[in-house]
């Protein structure tokens, strides 16, 4: 059984005339000590995907479909349930959380205060706790008592990352937490979350819109695009061989330090308004490929020959 | 001083330090030492890298650089002319020559100002195109230079606009004024992947054609090698390697670099194992080499004192007693 | 869309009061000050309010005391909020001794009471609508320049006004064009609650008998039905009629500043 489910979930939130389609009929699975990658544009409904799962969209969202945790439905979970199953069981990182500390208060006091109010730590236990989780991130223990605006974007980040892993949960959903990193934090978090998943078995769902983040850490990869599942696969099988090309420039978008750097190329075009979606396959009007089957007919998500599944109509059949 | 450059040193910073105090506790305080005894050069019409892991001070030596920071010692050349003892009539025409785009492009555009205001700012500040009627044409002409549509941009406000959109706005108003110098904190750090080589390839092509002099800030040396002449590497405040850009990231010297190497994700395969020195972050600083807790070819005299950034081989400069391939 | 309805109401309701007050002697049955009526008659049909102790008409003294009440209310507003907003500008914007010594000023003058304070005013300058002007305001903008400091001291460190810095920006450029424009919605609703404080320390003020008791204004009428036991005789419209004035003239500017944001946030202004 997998940790985490997601069923045919959709998210739509309402506007002022009509509805906003964020998540579109997605269906993926976090396994227990996997780590999930999701790839994909800014606006593509990934932030969206974490916040049902925690069930925390804002009121104006209306949601269909079914999340599931350990077997247990998510969505139908009474009062009292979802805030024991909130940071116990599922923790998230938010987008942005690291200009989300208050700041007049110490990094380490919000870290106290947070652990202190799930659990009934004495004050001593958790300023050890909290200076123990900076040092697993990689912040000096004794800047614990600096304030926000003390600490560089990366440190911030990092406190942050180390706040959600405060009450040990079981999957923890990372939502774009490397974007401000440089390379070596980066990989510094990257390898931390190999070790929390080798040593503590801790599962990941980790959302990113660079995909060459998830090369080495994620264990399977999806890649979303206007609120659509496009493709998913084991991790190796989607950077070695990406059948969709929405996959492919994704890949290409990305200048390396090593390999040509004549083939980087951005996507052309931006991604579509979601409340005017083309017709057809969504992708068609910025693909490279599109014949006149794309703009008519949606893709369904069919496994693809090497091994993942795309909703492509030149992969599939 | 050249370090690897060549022509005219456009803008030089010589024996910079910075220094934060910051709370340690309710009532200590202590120096943070955010730059180092820096000397660094850029070269009129080059693009400069400067690249480092978070918290290197590469930020601090930009707003050092526009002048929204005064440093503790050291000296700041522009043109050769010292520019921390400018009278206030030399610091306005300085703000005109040196132009700096940000890092956040949900921060740095004022949110109450449409993106024509924020265009047309520094223009009416500079006293550029005197009569609405030019400035206007002048806004429009930016705009559209940063490829964006001006008929449908100019009247938004910046939450009505992406984070690239927002990012060009950014750049159209630090050329309104033709600078010298552009510096540009990580300018697409906060962008859509998709959308970061728009912008790179922008800036490019307007270097080329407004041979602007470029500092750009960053910590992804993929984008470094896209957009850079040359590359600086900072560590902790201090200047750990210069060279040029594919000699930097063919043969690092210093072991900071190649660690900075290593750690990029290389997709489709694990990279060499991840860098585990988590709790080495060396504070307060040691005697010898700032890298040293972390240098895996540190010996007893990384320990007792700092290297200076010295020639290694030709237009090789790396401050590291043991460097790589020497 | 709610919260556009309710600045709407507010306005409405100020703008019924602001309508009285100029149009006071078309609107009135009655001269203010001039007998009509026996004393202490109940509301009537010649006397929809009711008369006072001298039997003077007290509608037609709501109507009238609106123009000394609104007057004062948006004069100490508009005067506290322009000398508040601008020592708390100055303040956080330049922190340091600047903002030491404007701060200490500050807190002194908060600290003042304000009775004792209007006491000694009006002694030394006589009890007038201008003592009550000048005593107001002298009491009400610290509270605004504390606020207005705190929003500077915040915004001041904000990527857009290093942006502006770089750009050249003078310091008076990046504070009345960079800050304050971003500091509108929270000087309008300062500005708008700061009336009705305004409205109601003249009444009080009035009602300590700082004021001049012959001048008509809600504050005198209270003044006036307290002192000759109003209360006592059953003439419960005659302090009713400007304690409800003031009450709403309160409720409008709490729905209007409500609102407030709505108008100057161009991100909210849209929806
Ligand atoms: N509260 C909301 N009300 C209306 N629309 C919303 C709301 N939140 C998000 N959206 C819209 O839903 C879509 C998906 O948003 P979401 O935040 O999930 O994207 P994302 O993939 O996380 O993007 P990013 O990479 O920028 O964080 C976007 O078009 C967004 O504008
Ligand atoms: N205002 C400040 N007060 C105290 N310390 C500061 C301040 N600004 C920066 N620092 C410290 O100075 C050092 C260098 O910071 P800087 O912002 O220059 O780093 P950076 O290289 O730009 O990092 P990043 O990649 O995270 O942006 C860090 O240790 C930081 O904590
Ligand atoms: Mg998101
Ligand atoms: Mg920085």
């Amino acid at each position: 059984m997998p940790l985490l489910e997601l069923k045919n979930l959709s998210v739509a939130y309402r506007l002022q005339k009509g509805y906003l389609m964020a998540v579109d009929q997605v269906s993926m699975e976090v396994n227990e000590g996997e780590v999930l990658g999701i790839a994909g544009e800014s606006g593509c409904g990934k932030s969206t995907v974490a916040l049902s799962v925690l069930r925390i969209l804002p009121k104006s969202a209306r949601v269909t479909g079914a999340v599931a945790f350990g077997g247990e439905d998510v969505l139908t979970m009474g009062d009292e349930r979802v805030r024991a199953y909130r940071w116990k069981h599922v923790a998230l990182v938010p987008q942005g959380s690291m200009n989300a500390f208050d700041p007049v208060i110490s990094v380490g006091a919000q870290i106290v205060e947070a652990i202190r109010l799930h659990e009934s730590a004495g004050k001593e236990e958790a300023w050890r706790r909290a200076r123990e989780l900076f040092g697993l991130v990689g912040i000096p223990k004794e800047r614990v008592t600096n304030y926000p605006h003390e600490l560089s974007g990366g440190m911030k980040q990092r406190a942050a990352i180390a706040m959600a892993l405060s009450l040990s949960p079981k999957l923890v959903i990372l939502d774009e937490p490397t974007t401000a990193l440089d390379v070596v934090v980066q990989k510094q978090i990257l390898s931390l979350l190999a070790r929390l998943q080798r040593e503590l078995g801790v599962s990941f769902m980790f959302i990113t819109h660079d995909l060459s983040v998830l090369a080495e850490v994620a264990t399977r990869v999806a890649v979303m695009y206007a609120g659509k599942l496009v493709e998913v696969g084991p991790a190796d099988v989607m950077f070695r061989s990406p059948s969709h090309p929405y996959t492919q420039a994704l890949m290409r978008a990305i200048p390396n330090v090593h390999g040509d750097i004549s083939q980087v190329k951005s996507i052309l075009g931006t991604p579509p308004d979601l409340t005017s979606l083309p017709k057809g396959c969504r992708f068609s009007p910025r693909c490279p490929h599109s014949f006149g089957r794309c703009t008519v007919e949606e893709p369904r998500l069919l496994p693809s020959t090497t091994g993942s599944m795309a909703a492509c109509h030149l992969v599939g059949g | 001083m050249e370090q690897g450059g060549g022509g005219r040193p456009l803008v030089e910073v010589r024996n910079l330090s910075v220094g934060f105090s910051a709370s340690m506790g309710f009532f200590k305080k202590r120096t943070v030492s955010a730059i180092d005894d820096l000397s660094l050069a850029a070269w009129e019409g080059e693009s400069l890298g400067v690249v480092g892991e978070s918290g290197s001070g590469k930020t601090t030596l930009a707003r050092v650089l526009v002048k929204l920071l005064r440093p503790h010692s050291g000296e700041v050349l522009f043109k050769g002319e010292d520019v921390l003892t400018q009278t206030r009539k030399e610091e306005r025409v300085y703000r005109r020559k040196v132009q700096m785009v940000f890092q956040d492009p949900y921060e740095s555009l004022n949110p109450r100002s449409t993106v024509w205001d924020a265009v047309e700012e520094p223009l009416l500040i500079h006293h550029v195109a005197g009569d609405r009627h030019s400035r206007g044409e002048m806004v429009e002409r930016l705009v559209a230079m940063v490829g964006l549509d001006p008929g449908a941009v100019k009247h938004k406000y910046p939450h009505q606009l992406s984070g690239g959109e927002r990012q060009r706005v950014s750049i159209a108003r630090a050329l309104a004024v033709s600078p010298d110098l552009l510096i540009a904190d990580e300018p697409v750090s906060m962008l859509d992947v998709s959308m970061r080589i728009g912008i790179l390839d922008l800036m490019l092509e307007l270097k080329r054609k407004l041979g602007l002099t470029l500092i750009f800030i960053t910590h992804d040396l993929g984008v470094a090698r896209y957009f850079c002449d040359r590359i600086a590497v900072m560590y902790q405040g201090k200047l750990m390697e210069v060279a040029r850009t594919e000699e930097l990231l063919e043969r690092p010297l210093h072991p900071y670099t190649k660690l900075l190497l290593d750690s990029v994700p290389v997709p489709g395969g694990a990279g060499p194992a991840p860098p585990e020195a988590v709790d080495a972050d060396p504070r307060p600083a040691p005697a010898g080499c700032k890298f040293s807790p972390r240098c895996p070819y540190a010996r007893d005299r990384c320990r007792g004192s700092a290297p200076d950034l010295t020639e290694v081989s030709r237009s090789r400069y790396a401050a590291c007693y043991y460097p790589l391939t020497s | 869309m709610t919260e556009n309805k309710r600045v709407t109401s507010g306005v409405l309701i100020i703008g019924i009061f602001v309508f009285m007050a100029v149009f006071a002697p078309w609107l009135t049955p009655y001269k203010p000050q001039v007998v009509s009526g026996s004393p202490y008659s109940p509301p009537s049909f010649q006397h929809w309010m009711g008369t006072d102790d001298l039997g003077y008409d007290v509608m037609s003294q709501v109507i009238y005391g609106a123009r000394i009440s609104l007057t004062v209310g948006f004069t100490v507003a508009l005067a506290a909020t322009s000398i508040g907003s601008l020592i708390g500008l100055l303040s956080g914007f330049y922190r340091g001794v600047v903002d030491e010594a404007l701060m200490r000023f500050t807190d002194v003058i908060l600290v003042l009471p304000s009775l004792p304070l209007a006491i000694i005013l009006a002694a030394y300058l006589g009890p007038s609508v201008i003592t009550i002007i000048e005593v107001l305001t002298l009491t009400s903008w610290p509270l605004v320049a504390r606020v207005i400091r705190s929003q500077t001291l915040s915004l001041r460190e904000r990527p857009f006004v290093d942006a502006a810095r770089v750009a050249g920006a003078s310091d008076a450029r990046i504070m009345f064009k960079v800050i304050i424009p971003n500091l509108l919605s929270l000087i309008a609703a300062n500005a708008v609650l700061a009336i009705t404080g305004a409205v109601v320390g003249e009444a009080g003020l009035d009602f300590i008998g700082m004021g001049n008791p012959s001048v008509v204004s809600w504050g005198t009428m209270l003044y006036w039905s307290q002192n000759l036991g109003a209360v006592l005789r059953g003439a419960w419209w005659w302090i009713l009629a400007p304690g409800l004035c003031i009450a709403f003239v309160g409720l409008g500017a709490v729905l209007i500043s409500i609102g407030v944001e709505n108008i100057f946030n161009p991100r909210l202004r849209g929806r």
